[in-house]
């Protein structure tokens, strides 16, 4: 069966390359893939979406219909919330918990919390703290993929293996950021009350 | 065969510039090489030994790029544009590495399409890549380009743009091609998008024509798995032998739109009996039959398990239309419900003017949005389907996050400064352009009042300035205004128009990615000049936050000015500078 992800957050934050290693991961691991990017005008600093579709078949159209969604994995809280019509109601939404306030009618952050806590099944993750203590605050996304690690149709050691290959010609210190970072997620995710 | 077998030992390799995020992910290419899998992060297209095949998670914009490449292309052509600019990004690195394909960015989608032709005349094959309002700003030699007989093949790859997620319409490239009576390809998905785009270089040289591939967003930019096949060589240099054909004077011209006419009978014919058209009749289609186009057919086959029978359908990836089949399934079903993004195209020609046996259903029917993306709800709910509903957000909605102008974006400063200029002004008019410093639109500058297309801002200008309006001011960027400012401007000093240009000179395409701009910052002042402005009111200033005071006060002598005054304001884009940094960094 096809399982949907949708990725967001904020232009910059890295979703499209967190959509980039869980397509990547998903064909390692033998799965049909797709995955929509926004770019362009859609993009410059405003809301991102992506949507991942994972299958053992083959998939018709890159586009996730609403209320189906396996997960949503966020980057940031407010735009967690964005796209909620498109989970189904088992689904499962993992976000940041840090907010990134660059308009000027941003919500209040503990207002936000309470609304994302009372979701169903919701997962807040304290990725950006995680990523600046894995090595660096730009690994939030990797965080991110290690959070929703468990729901995800893909292999942790795949996950791995993908980190290793993509951050392969940057160095061993880079690399090991990230794992940690991965690491860090699916720690957090666990166990989200830490 | 459409899938290859995938390997599950992790050797599709991807390698992922997470740190090096530009929103082109350039070489996130996952290559698996089949029967044997192997792994090759440089090998990017064409880099196959012969006899293999390919596999690789791209972008319909890059599936479409490989087609092109391994149809053995001697040169290509392109202005950036969204969602067009990746297809042309994968051409320029192959060119980079193999030393052909002959590519660069071109100053605009005219000219570009024009060396395109040329490169035909002589017997080559040649890519021409645009966004949807790009083909606007080429139709003349597109339009022409029918009527002469296309020598080397010439496919013009053209990405619409439904839902708008960045552009200013939604016009529907399929009516382009039937405007020019050419051929048109429409893929349903990546895969069909790299075997049309290497089709569509035979079926130009066959019938003599060029073909148009439309690709719409949600194809062009997003990702799936592509088997590519061994590419083809370069055609030899084989110049027309029949010049007559290639020139257009009135009397050669009738012979040739005579051809031209006889040429789309074949078409028809051809339609009839092409793979991309296929009518699959079903035991069980209760009276239904479904017409898709391009990628509809996914989003029909998404809601096919949950419909309980089997319409007829027929899939449409081919223009111009397959007359006898539509007439087939029209004659065994009671309603034909028609499928396509963009443009009722399809369902108005069915429709036509008088009654139709069979009951039309589409968006003209009220079946389906007429504006925006087709999605698989909509698709659902117009085959009876009711919508799953997602999770419920109680309380208020999230506010919307625009788009914005990058913190330390040199345009911040220029606007800043002309909204101070203009401050103690009555009234005035500011016509931008379309580039990233459209979003001066938007708070906290507010700044421009306009934006239509590609260079209208120094026209629109000059006319709010003949009309009486002043101060009257343009606004447009250093790509837009070589790509269709030049010319308004040289219409602006003939007539000594008492109006302000103002050049946002960032050294960059920074919308689509930073892309450099044709000409360096260094060129821009000496073709001002070189037009007939007056080097007095010609002032070339550098865009910075500590020198908005001295910017404002340049513009406020330039606004008081009773004529013609250029303002460049220089500084290069941020992104463009990170770019260029990390490019260093690689070379080192």
């Amino acid at each position: 069966m096809t399982e949907d992800f949708v990725l967001a957050g904020v232009g910059g934050q890295g979703v499209i390359s967190l959509g980039a290693l869980l397509a990547a991961a998903g064909r390692s691991d033998g799965l049909e893939v797709q995955l929509a990017e926004v770019h362009g005008m859609a993009q410059r600093g405003g809301a991102v979406q992506a949507g991942l579709r994972l299958s053992d078949k083959p998939i018709h159209g890159a586009l996730i219909p609403e209320g189906r969604a396996r997960g949503i994995l966020s980057t940031e809280p407010l735009e967690g919330l964005r796209y909620l019509r498109y989970l189904a109601p088992d689904g499962v939404l993992v976000t940041a918990t840090e907010p990134e306030a660059n308009i000027p009618d941003y919500p209040p952050i503990e207002e936000l919390h309470a609304r994302l806590n009372a979701l169903p099944h919701a997962v807040l993750v304290d990725a950006v703290r995680l990523a600046r203590q894995a090595g660096s605050r730009r690994a939030t996304n990797v965080v991110l993929a290690g959070a929703a690690s468990p729901y995800l149709p893909i292999r942790f050691e795949t996950l791995e293996a993908e980190l290793h290959r993509a951050f392969a010609a940057k160095g061993e210190a880079v690399i090991e950021i990230n794992l940690r970072a991965l690491h860090a997620g699916r720690e957090a995710a666990a166990c989200p009350a830490l | 065969m459409r899938r290859a077998p995938v390997a599950t030992d992790s050797s599709g390799v991807a390698l992922i510039t997470f740190f090096d995020f530009n929103h082109r992910i350039q070489d996130m290419t996952g290559i698996v090489a089949v029967p044997e899998p192997k792994t090759d992060p440089e090998a990017e297209l064409r880099s196959a030994p012969p006899d293999t095949t390919l596999e690789r998670l791209l972008m319909g914009d890059e599936a479409a790029a490989c087609g092109a490449l391994d149809a053995g292309i001697s040169a290509a052509y392109a202005y950036p544009g969204t969602p067009a600019t990746e297809a042309f990004e994968v051409v320029l690195r192959h060119s980079a590495r193999a030393g052909r394909p002959v590519a660069a960015w071109s100053v605009n989608e005219k000219t570009a399409y024009e060396q395109a032709l040329g490169v035909s005349m002589v017997g080559r094959r040649s890519l021409v890549v645009m966004k949807h309002v790009g083909l606007n700003v080429a139709a003349d030699p597109f339009i022409n380009s029918a009527l002469v007989a296309i020598n080397g093949g010439l496919v013009a790859v053209v990405a619409d743009d439904p839902g708008m997620h960045s552009s200013q319409n939604e016009q529907d490239s399929r009516f382009y091609a039937d405007f020019a009576r050419i051929l048109c390809l429409e893929p349903r998905d990546h895969q069909e998008a790299y075997e049309m785009s290497r089709a569509a270089f035979d079926l130009s040289e066959r019938f003599q024509i060029p073909v148009l591939l439309r690709l719409v967003t949600r194809l062009a930019h997003s990702r799936s798995a592509v088997v590519t096949l061994p590419g083809e060589p370069e055609r030899p240099i084989a110049k027309t032998t029949d010049p007559k054909s290639w020139t257009l004077l009135p009397a050669n011209a009738r012979g040739l739109w005579r051809r031209l006419v006889e040429v789309n009978r074949e078409l028809r014919e051809w339609s009839e009996g092409c793979s991309f058209n296929r009518l699959e009749w079903s035991d069980d289609d209760r009276g239904l039959g479904v017409i898709t186009t391009g990628i509809a057919a996914g989003y029909y086959q998404q809601n096919l398990p949950e419909l309980g029978f089997q319409p007829s359908h027929l899939h449409i990836g081919a223009y111009p239309l397959p007359q006898a089949k539509l007439r087939q399934l029209a004659a065994r079903v009671g309603c034909i419900l028609v499928l396509e993004e963009g443009y009722p195209y399809l369902e108005e020609r069915l429709r036509g003017i008088l009654p139709t046996p069979v009951e039309v259903r589409g968006t003209l029917s009220g079946h389906l949005p007429e504006t925006g993306e087709l999605t698989p709800e909509a698709v659902g709910i117009a085959l009876g389907l009711a919508s799953r509903p997602g999770i419920a957000l109680a309380g208020e909605p999230p506010p919307h996050r625009p788009p914005q102008l990058c913190q330390g974006c040199p345009h911040r400063d220029t606007y800043a400064a002309l909204v101070e200029a203009l401050r103690d002004y009555p009234q005035s008019i500011v016509n931008a352009d379309i580039g990233c410093y459209t979003l001066g639109a938007l708070p906290p500058y507010s700044a421009i009042e306009s934006c239509v297309c590609m260079g209208a801002g120094v026209g629109m200008a000059k006319g709010a300035s003949d009309a009486g309006l002043r101060p009257a001011v343009a606004v447009i960027g250093d790509s837009t205004f070589l790509h269709s400012g030049i010319t308004p401007l040289i219409d602006a000093v003939k007539a000594g128009t008492d109006m302000t240009l103002i050049i946002l000179d960032n050294a960059a395409v920074g919308m689509t990615g930073a892309q450099d701009t044709v000409l360096p910052s260094t060129r821009l002042e000496p073709l001002v000049l070189g037009l007939g402005v007056d080097p007095e009111h010609c002032r070339v200033l550098d865009a910075h936050p500590r020198r908005v005071p001295e910017m404002t006060e340049a513009l406020k002598q330039e606004l008081a000015h009773p004529g013609l005054s250029v303002v460049i304001a220089v500084r290069e884009c941020i992104e463009h500078a990170r770019l260029e940094k990390a490019r260093a960094r690689r070379g080192r």
